[in-house]
């Protein structure tokens, strides 16, 4: 069957040839001009995934759990896996040759922009600009084809998978075509609304120098005309700060400075304005809807590049937090800028506010004093955490913009290798917990001291050197357990960080050694650089790789810090419950902070009781039980040992060396204990998660989004944890069996 | 989350929507045998009642060792098995080897699904086998594996 067809051969079924060239088809039928155009049909794609089983190799990855368990780290994990499937499996020879041919015979080296035209997309209620992906300036048959089975991949795009139902896409049956165009390098390009989709009787024209992608991207901002719809005639026109622009560079497109007798000049006269305005109109009578129709012109030539129809874009209720969720997808020079408000802005505040906070005596506070610093520790804990959604959630692509860009560039067997080359600067976590590593080697000299935590007399140390690391320790890197625990201040907790500090001391050399290790990847990062032949590509691959390790690096100490905030809310928290249960306050203990702050201003006041009820589904599992869970391979290696299950961080305290961790979500504050653990399983799912790069760097057997890991795991269940496979098998022994 | 009710349900339209299950059973000198028969299974998962000739190497491994274990499962030979494809591992115990066929409950539970097989298992020669389910064993999604114990009033010893 025949793959490649010109748009002048093309039916209209989008089935065969997608949304995006049958729309084109209709332009070009209509008698508009259109770049020279190829078009690759949904058969190819059939024919490619085929070969080799790659069509169950897909299905398996969207099939390791139910869908709608799967969190969105979790669904680009596996659309990145999904990508690495098709950037390693060669094009049939056949099916090369003739779509080969074909790019060959029409656009020589001339470079060209390949799109993606999938079969849903037209059908489709909803746009869904951007879901799938299309690149522009590329050269020569074989990169063509290379970034031909990009486009084929990104039908399992992260995006497309979020939007699955609206896009209707069906994992056994959903194909993909794409459209290959010359680069028409315009000297202006934009987007036409025919209807302004938040305003029916209005159009709007957006404009920017240079191709359209700066505008797409959101990179450069565009100037805004906005029409009477019925007139066609001028309402506003909105004036940006012109400052750059998108242009093709070597095999790149690369955002440029703007010229400066450019930038005080609208890229449109109000006149073209209005004429591009008109054939959006024109293209709308022809497809009988509103249209959104991008197009570039080149001197006073206006090229329409593709239309499709304008649909608002619903992102359901309120919960729907999708948009959000597309929204992390930032540029390069985006997360840069967030690294500068994360580095300087936000740490050096939040620090100062922790050091700010701890200075303040609680116990010499009046109770309604008291009651006004935990509201004011509410809000200050509040502002941080509402910070962190905003911008350090965000920062995290920068991780995945690298992973995907590496894995563009070296196509290897594991699409997570990339994870290697971010682990080159110390934690956090990873300096608190070899601070924590030195007290214990400390402590492992001394039997009588062993002896003395062991037995709970934390408060009796005398030991000066010891008290005094302990101090700096907590001053450094706060307690991790204060807090934790409703019914103590955070000093009586502190014996359950001697507890830890404990089990480190009665570590084993090697499992000590672990702590320290620091893992050289020096060879894999050679390897990679030595890819690049020219400079400007290498700063650019060194750009990356410092921006996701900045990423990786942040992502841990933003928990550590935002920990040291919350711990001084904590504290003010217990001072309150303290007095409470000092007045005879029954469950005090369990009180939270509204209830604490009224009880203190209003002493008459009785809170009701919270007392929470167990539920009953532990009765009704008795008889059910997880042999094989299946997750993510988080972490590479096996672990076994008996589970500790972490219902609350106060669990912790209980962990004991070469027990298996198994909890809801590995809490940054709670870290110190993964060096100590013989595996770790995760409820929360991700590659990139926390738990996760923790594990990885200590060389923990790690398996992350196993459903109802902490449910169905018990404490002392034997668990083996096997982070190559991404499955927890529960029991050793099947002592259940007859 | 998984209850013990989605697994149960789960297993029973599994076990509903198949005729037939490998049965493995043991000889006398501790070899696997493993053989295909026609199964149903009650509603409640307790019991899984076969017939089978009393000639036949399954009959004499039962009786010389009641504990067998069953293989039931919905693939379908294709590719698409390694996603979709469900199977559940049965272990149970022979409780009657020549159960009632005439009046019993089980036998017509056994051939309301196996109309066909009236003669053969009115056949003098053909054992009714009733077996006793122990647990099951679900596998799902390639690697996920659930069991389900049967807690049977009548088989205290069992636990």
């Amino acid at each position: 069957m025949r793959t490649t067809y010109l748009l002048s051969e093309i039916s209209l079924d989008s089935n065969i040839f997608g949304g995006k060239a049958t729309a084109l088809k209709g332009l070009h039928e209509a008698g508009l001009r259109l770049p020279a155009t190829l078009c690759i049909a949904t058969e190819a794609y059939k024919q490619f995934v085929s070969v080799s089983s790659m069509q169950e190799k897909i299905q398996l990855e969207l099939h390791r759990k139910k869908f709608s368990d799967m969190r969105w780290e979790e669904i680009w994990d596996a659309a990145l896996r999904i990508r690495n499937l098709f950037l390693r499996q060669t094009m049939p020879e056949k099916l090369a040759r003739e779509i080969g041919r074909a790019l060959e015979e029409h656009f020589s080296e001339n470079p060209v922009v390949v799109r993606s035209s999938a079969p849903e997309e037209d059908a489709a209620a909803t746009s869904f600009a951007g879901l799938h992906e299309s690149f522009v300036n590329i050269r020569g048959s074989g990169p063509i084809l290379e970034h031909v089975k990009l486009v084929w991949a990104s039908l399992w795009s992260d995006r497309a998978l979020l939007y699955r139902k609206e896009l209707d896409l069906d994992f056994a049956r959903s194909s993909m075509a794409v459209v290959v165009q010359e680069l028409v390098s315009g000297d202006v390009s934009g987007i036409t609304f025919s209807i302004n989709p938040s305003d029916a009787s209005e159009g709007v024209v957006e404009a920017v120098y240079g191709l359209n992608q700066g505008l797409v991207d959101g990179a450069v901002e565009p100037d805004r005309w906005v029409f009477h719809r019925k007139e066609e005639t001028i309402k506003e026109h909105y004036k940006p700060r012109r400052e750059k622009f998108m242009a093709p560079q070597g095999d790149e497109v690369i955002l440029t400075d703007l010229p400066e007798n450019k930038a005080l000049q609208p890229p449109l006269s109000a006149k073209e304005a209005v004429a591009i305005y008109r054939k959006a109109k024109q293209i709308e009578k022809v497809f009988d809807k509103p249209q959104d129709v991008e197009w570039t012109r080149v001197g006073s030539d206006f090229f329409i590049l593709q239309s499709r129809p304008v649909t608002a874009r619903q992102d359901g209720d309120q919960d729907d937090k999708r948009g959000w969720y597309l929204s992390l997808q930032r540029s390069e020079d985006n997360l840069k800028k967030l690294r500068l408000k994360i580095e300087q802005v936000h740490f050096p505040a939040m620090k100062r506010e922790a050091a700010a906070l701890a200075e303040t005596d609680l116990e010499i506070l009046s109770d309604k004093e008291l009651a006004g610093e935990i509201a004011q520790r509410l809000q200050v804990k509040k502002k941080w955490t509402a910070v962190y959604w905003e911008d350090f959630i965000p920062f995290a692509h920068g991780m995945r913009l690298f992973g995907r860009f590496y894995n563009d560039t070296v196509s290897p067997a594991d699409p997570f290798e990339f994870v290697e080359l971010l682990s080159n600067v110390p934690l956090l976590s990873i300096k608190r917990n070899k601070a924590l590593r030195k007290i214990g080697a400390y402590v492992q000299q001394y039997p009588d001291l062993q002896q003395t935590i062991a037995a709970g007399g934390g408060s009796k140390i005398t030991d000066v050197e010891f008290s005094g690391m302990m101090e700096e320790f907590i001053s450094l890197y706060g307690d991790p357990f204060c807090g934790t625990y409703s019914d103590r201040t955070c000093n009586a907790s502190r014996s359950e960080l001697l507890n830890v500090v404990l089990q480190i001391a009665s570590s084993t050399a090697a499992e000590a050694g672990r702590i320290d290790k620091v893992t050289d990847k020096a060879d894999l990062e050679a390897a990679f650089f030595a890819r690049f032949t020219t400079g400007e590509k290498r700063a650019r691959a060194e750009g990356l790789l410092d921006l996701a390790r900045a990423s990786y690096r942040l992502r841990d100490d933003d928990n550590i810090i935002l920990g040291r905030i919350e711990e001084q809310f904590f504290r003010a928290l217990q001072e309150g419950r303290r007095r409470l249960q000092e007045n005879h306050f029954a469950g005090a203990a369990d009180l939270d902070d509204s209830e604490v702050i009224r009880s203190l201003v209003d002493r008459s006041y009785k809170p009701g009781s919270q007392k929470q009820k167990k539920t009953q589904s532990e009765q009704e599992n008795q008889d059910m039980k997880a042999r094989q869970l299946l997750g993510q391979p988080a972490g590479p290696g096996i672990g076994r040992g008996l589970a500790r299950v972490i219902d609350s961080a106060g669990d912790l305290a209980h962990f004991k060396k070469g027990e298996v961790l198994v909890c809801d979500a590995v809490d940054p504050n709670m870290t110190f204990v993964v060096p100590l653990a013989a595996g770790v399983v995760e409820r929360r799912g991700g590659m990139l998660i926390h738990g996760a790069i923790i594990a990885r760097e200590y060389g923990i057997a790690c398996v992350t989004g196993v459903p109802d890991a902490a449910t169905l795991i018990h404490t002392g269940d034997e668990v083996t944890v096997d982070g190559y496979l991404g499955i927890v098998t529960v029991g050793q022994k099947d002592s259940a069996f007859l | 989350m998984t209850t013990r009710k989605h697994l149960e349900e789960e297993i029973e339209e599994l076990l509903l929507s198949q005729k037939l299950a490998v049965l493995a059973t043991q000889s006398s000198e501790g070899s696997a045998y493993a053989s295909l028969i026609a199964f149903a299974a009650t509603d409640d998962l307790r019991k899984i009642v076969f017939a089978t000739p009393k000639a036949t190497r399954k009959f004499a491994n039962i009786s010389h060792n009641p504990k067998v274990s069953l293989l039931i499962d919905d693939r379908s030979n294709n590719e698409k098995d390694f996603h979709d494809a469900q199977a559940v591992t049965v272990m149970g115990v022979v409780d009657r080897i020549d159960g009632d066929k005439s009046q019993n409950e089980l036998a017509s539970l056994y051939l309301t699904k196996h109309p066909y097989l009236a003669d053969f298992l009115h056949s003098p020669s053909t054992a009714f086998i009733i077996i006793s389910i122990r647990s099951y064993y679900l596998v799902s999604r390639f690697q996920e594996v659930m069991e389900l114990h049967i807690r049977n009033a009548n088989d205290i010893s069992a636990l």
